[in-house]
């Protein structure tokens, strides 16, 4: 008897809605399917950077020169550059540091998942003070990203100081535009603005939806609703652009 | 997931929570080796005249592998239920299938 009633209690259930046969909520669900989607768009991006740089010459060896016991890289329009050659910079030094900035980028970029996943893990714990100090540490890292992101697309704008003067019409151009690259050839910019921009607006909403919730866990708002999932949707986006960044740091500057 | 919504405050404290943290830890400090790893191979492979192909193959697996633990640990899709796991890992065999078919399109010409 009291089985029976429980199957056709339970049956009820399944079909009045609210009923998790994933065992993660609707919001959860949406949000992993959001991410796939986003997953396609940005996988698209990078296969057509791959596809757009095989279709250009590669550099040759005689593109590596020393030049005062100091290792050049000759940029021309002709080949597509070795990314090394074109990120040194680094802030408040002008030491040739090829890749390093983009080093830093990685570590704050997952740095700061680490602390969204810490801020997940206390609000299991309902420990409100250690969710809004973990959250306050991701918001942190997602502004020292976007810090860094904009700093490097100014030098990466700006160029470097002798430019590159085309052979055919004796122009100089210095950095680069979407339609103007002294790195190499135009498309090299345009797809380093638009992926590395892409991620960019990724993190930048990132941040948004952090601010939000970091809010929403200092009023109290979730400790009266009795759980912190709204933290762990956020923390699945955020996890998810630095999932991203993680394939953007081999494709685009790696290899 | 491992702890349940119980809605109860449970401290710093509270082991289960302790072995949870120092596993997050554990995870960063594997993506953090990777990392360092990959930057290594990149700065080597000159010098030491590593083959193209092998590099490549290096630095795709690595990245796979640090994917791996973000979408597993920190995404906490290893711990989901399977029929979740599969909607999500199944539908990227068609990332593979843009892969293959740019390549094969972009080496016609």
């Amino acid at each position: 008897m009291a089985t029976v009633a429980t199957v056709e209690q339970s049956q009820k259930q399944l079909w009045a809605g609210g009923a998790e046969p994933l065992k993660a909520s609707y919001g959860k669900l949406m949000m992993w399917f959001f991410l796939m989607s986003d997953a396609f768009t940005f996988s698209a991006l990078l296969i057509t950077y791959g596809l757009i740089r095989f279709s250009h010459e590669a550099a040759p060896a005689a593109a590596n020169v020393v030049v005062d016991g100091a290792h050049k890289f000759i940029f021309s329009h002709e080949y597509w550059p070795i990314p090394e050659a074109v990120f040194t910079h680094f802030p408040f030094t002008h030491a040739h540091l090829p890749l390093a900035f983009v080093g830093l980028m990685t570590f704050i970029l997952i740095m700061s998942s680490v602390t969204m996943v810490l801020a997940v893990e206390a609000g299991h714990r309902m420990h409100k003070d250690a969710v809004a100090k973990w959250m306050l540490w991701t918001i942190l890292g997602g502004f020292a990203f976007l810090g860094s992101q904009a700093w490097e697309w100014s030098i990466f704008i700006v160029g470097s100081e002798n430019g590159l003067t085309l052979s055919e019409t004796g122009k100089t151009i210095f950095g680069a535009t979407l339609t103007e690259n002294e790195y190499g050839p135009p498309a090299f910019a345009d797809l380093f603005f638009f992926i590395t921009g892409f991620h960019g607006t990724h993190v930048l909403s990132g941040v948004l939806l952090n601010i939000l919730i970091f809010f929403n866990v200092v009023t109290g708002l979730y400790e009266r609703r009795g759980h912190y999932e709204m933290v762990e949707k956020v923390g699945l986006y955020w996890h998810f652009v630095d999932l991203v960044w993680v394939f953007v740091f081999t494709f685009f500057y790696l290899v | 997931m491992a702890t349940e919504l119980t809605g109860q405050f449970i401290p710093d404290t509270n082991p289960e929570s302790v072995k949870q943290r120092s596993r997050i830890w554990t995870v960063f400090w594997i993506l953090f080796a990777i990392t360092s790893f990959e930057f290594l191979v990149a700065f080597t492979k000159g010098p030491l005249n590593i083959p193209h192909i092998l590099v490549l193959t290096m630095f795709i697996s690595l990245t796979i592998v640090k994917a791996f633990y973000i979408v597993a640990e920190f995404m906490h899709l290893k711990h989901e239920m399977k029929v979740l796991i599969w909607s999500v890992v199944i539908p990227t065999v068609f990332i593979i299938w843009l892969i293959v078919a740019l390549l094969m399109e972009g080496g016609s010409h």
